[in-house]
């Protein structure tokens, strides 16, 4: 039956985690933006703390995508630093044995905080995550990783604040192409890792973004996700690849429900702005008879809802077990775009109030940006959706 | 629970209805289209579907089931993919039965309610758009006044859909400046039938002007009586069901342009395979599946019985800049081809610059 209707449950997380956003990080969103690179540590603390509570266990569903999106719009750089498994753990997920999983994801019940990350990018690559040139070489019961992977969010929190991991994309054979490219867990603190650099960023400053070094750093045998196989029958579709894409097919929503928190912050300051001034936004008055504020707004918040209602609908078919690649761009490419517009539009309709730093509209605009570039850019995205609404291979649409 | 799932039942209408629109509808749209006429045999075979009557209680003569905004949406959505002018014409009746349904007194629905249960498919509409700018719903210009045990009618409408044949109008009427509905039956002195009107686009569907000049209807007339009508959610049944259909009208011409592209060759390889085409053709997939699902939303509001004009103004705005957008990228995708009338885009495209035009055309 089709339902918008979310859950009790639902609702009160809803509700929780909109007055953590409001109460934890509306009050130093501004400070941590301003101070990049300062690590909010009682905020950490406190997150880690209440991590069993269900304000902050975010999955990959329907019910943390809803949660997510009321952190977000209390601050999505302090969202990003909340411990836990993260992409790393989310890829663990997708394709680690039952073993694996126990041995790497059981960190994140115990002790301390911990991050999880994931570290695909390099200098010379972004979106095209094929052209991987970090290298994995075994050597008896180990795997010898060398490169360098850049913008790795969580990358010094995950790798040298705590006792967290990181999940490396690495080939195990240059010449086999998408077939040769594996992953592998990397533990905090292993020997010939290293954090290189800490990115300056447009927003988000609060997120630390890492450059990080591998150099003959070595790891278990079975730290491999995945088969250490490669198999060049058909190299345009692998299993090494597809593991990367699959965790996208999941990871992707969520990065897709932080835009839409953002965007809601920015919706909210302008109809609150507005109803403080007594302008109150007519709905159902025809097109002829519309302010080109209200015109404005009221295309701001379909915005926003196409971007939630694509969203939920990737989640929701995840849940169902049913394959929502297609489903996951979409969402992904849409709340990207978003959330660019929502947020610049919102800029721009409140002036003086948009433009300065005494009021976060401005932080918002450029935290937002993020999400329509990484997880895959906005036009990776569309590229993937231009592909399978075509059914062509990326042979066939470049 | 949040769900994007149709009930089974929902989905074996919908997939009825879909062939209905493939095999009938879809054969027969250009040629209606180019004469402006649409058989009466596609008409009555619609009709056996039951897809008004299914909606109607018993009591009237339906078959009781119960009266959804989803289902109509997904019933709109589907037959508009068929043919647009078809589905307005097959779904007329609904402008008039269903407002009554919802909101007439015990007497007009009983009166008025078996005669979209016939067999037969009979004509019944609603006059709401006026002929002038800046037309709005809420302060209309055709005015109600009461007089003893009457009311009197006065004004022009027009996009009145098979005024001519209707034996039942619905005509809305200022009072005191509120909206309200008027039962005006057909031959009723002072309600002249104008010329057949001549549109842009929906071409195969019988559109009237008309005029009331001192038009005198029984007080028991006024829809819901004394109580009058909740025209608000009259109207955001109308926008609920527009939308649907704008989804529909978009599909079509969606998929028609994304064939084409992977048809036609230029440079050496299909079209569909530059990133120009391919990125317009993503934009318009992922702008239908965006609307369909703002649709349900506000469909499923209205089956709450909820407050829904924000939904419901929201996502017709956004489906009218949609069914443009798309239609207009498919004529694009398709070139000059796309511009000559032996491709269908072009009928999309004239199509679905009415949706922002069409208030209170649909119904679910």
């Amino acid at each position: 039956m089709i339902d918008f209707e979310p859950t009790p449950e639902q609702k009160e997380a809803i509700k929780i985690a909109h007055e953590f956003a409001k109460e934890q990080f509306r009050p130093v969103s501004h400070y941590y933006d301003e101070h990049e690179h300062e690590s909010p540590q009682e905020l950490i603390d406190k997150t880690w703390e209440k991590r069993y509570e269900g304000t902050l266990a975010l999955g990959l569903d329907v019910t943390a995508a809803l949660r997510i999106e009321e952190l977000c719009w209390g601050d999505a750089g302090l969202f990003l630093c909340i411990p836990g498994p993260g992409l790393g753990g989310a890829a663990i997920f997708a394709s680690g044995t039952k073993e694996q999983l126990s041995r790497f994801l059981g960190r994140f019940n115990e002790g301390g905080p911990k991050w999880g990350a994931m570290a695909m990018t390099e200098p010379g690559c972004g979106s095209d995550t094929s052209a991987i040139t970090a290298t994995a070489v075994r050597d008896n019961n180990e795997w010898v990783l060398n490169g360098e992977k850049i913008f790795v969010t969580y990358g010094k929190r995950a790798l040298e604040d705590s006792d967290g991991l990181v999940v490396v994309w690495a080939t195990v054979d240059k010449s086999a192409g998408r077939a040769g490219m594996k992953s592998f867990v990397l533990p905090a603190k292993t020997p010939g890792a290293r954090v290189e650099k800490l990115e300056k960023k447009l927003g988000i400053r609060a997120s630390d973004t890492a450059t990080i070094i591998l150099d003959n750093c070595r790891i278990p045998f079975d730290n491999i996700l995945g088969s250490p196989e490669v198999k060049k029958v058909d190299k345009s579709e692998t299993k090494g690849f597809k593991g990367a894409m699959a965790t996208f097919d999941a990871t992707r929503p969520i990065i897709a429900a932080q835009a839409i928190g953002v965007g809601r912050a920015a919706l909210d300051f302008v109809k609150e702005t507005l109803e403080n001034e007594g302008i109150k936004i007519r709905y159902g008055v025809p097109r002829q008879k519309l302010t080109a504020l209200e015109r404005d707004v009221m295309e701001m918040e379909a915005n926003y809802k196409a971007a939630k209602l694509l969203t939920l609908r990737a989640l929701w078919m995840m849940s169902q077990l049913q394959p929502n690649s297609l489903e996951s761009s979409m969402a992904k490419a849409k709340a990207g775009l978003a959330v660019t517009k929502i947020t610049q539009k919102a800029v721009e309709i409140m002036g003086p109030l948009g433009y300065s730093r005494k009021h976060l509209l401005e932080k918002w605009m450029r935290d937002g940006k993020i999400n329509d570039i990484f997880e895959g850019t906005g036009q990776i995205n569309m590229l993937v959706t231009a592909r399978r609404v075509l059914n062509y291979s990326r042979d066939q649409l470049k | 629970m949040i769900s994007f799932s149709p009930t089974e039942e929902q989905q074996m209408i919908a997939s009825m209805v879909k062939q209905f629109a493939s095999d009938e509808m879809r054969k027969i749209y250009r040629e209606c289209d180019e004469n402006g006429e649409i058989p009466d045999s596609v008409i009555d075979t619609a009709w056996k579907m039951g897809l008004i009557s299914s909606n109607i209680p018993e009591d009237y003569g339906g078959f009781g089931g119960e009266h959804s905004a989803i289902t109509g949406s997904l019933i709109a959505e589907e037959l508009a993919w068929g043919d647009l002018s078809m589905t307005m014409h097959i779904l007329c009746p609904a402008l008039f039965s269903y407002p009554v349904l919802e909101m007439g007194t015990e007497t007009q629905r009983k009166k008025y309610l078996p005669l979209v249960c016939d067999e037969k498919y009979k004509a019944a509409t609603a006059a709401l758009i006026e002929p002038h700018f800046g037309f709005d719903p809420y302060s209309l210009l055709t005015i109600a006044r009461p007089d003893g045990n009457e009311y009197v009618l006065n004004g022009e409408k027009c996009y009145v859909p098979l005024a001519a044949d209707a034996d039942f109008l619905l005509v809305y009427a200022a009072e005191n400046g509120n909206s309200q509905g008027f039962i005006i039956e057909k031959g009723t002195k002072g309600l002249e039938i104008g010329e057949r009107e001549k549109n842009m686009g929906i071409k195969a569907l019988a559109t009237y002007e008309l005029s009331l000049k001192s038009c005198r209807v029984p007080k028991e007339n006024r829809l819901g009586g004394p109580k009058g009508c909740d025209f608000n959610r009259i109207i955001n049944c109308s926008r609920v069901a527009l939308s649907a259909m704008a989804v529909g009208v978009a599909k079509a011409a969606f998929e028609y342009s994304r064939d084409y592209a992977k048809e036609r060759v230029a440079f050496g390889e299909p079209i569909a395979s530059r990133q120009a085409i391919a990125f317009m053709l993503a934009e318009m997939a992922i702008e239908i599946d965006a609307t369909r699902l703002m649709t349900w939303e506000a469909a499923w509001k209205l089956d709450r019985k909820e407050e829904a004009t924000k939904e419901a103004s929201l996502v017709k705005a956004y489906a009218d800049d949609m069914a443009i957008m798309v239609t207009d990228r498919a004529v694009q995708i398709l070139g000059g081809h796309g511009y000559v009338r032996e491709h269908p885009v072009e009928l999309w495209l004239r199509n679905g610059r009415g949706f922002v035009t069409f208030d209170g055309m649909a119904m679910v």
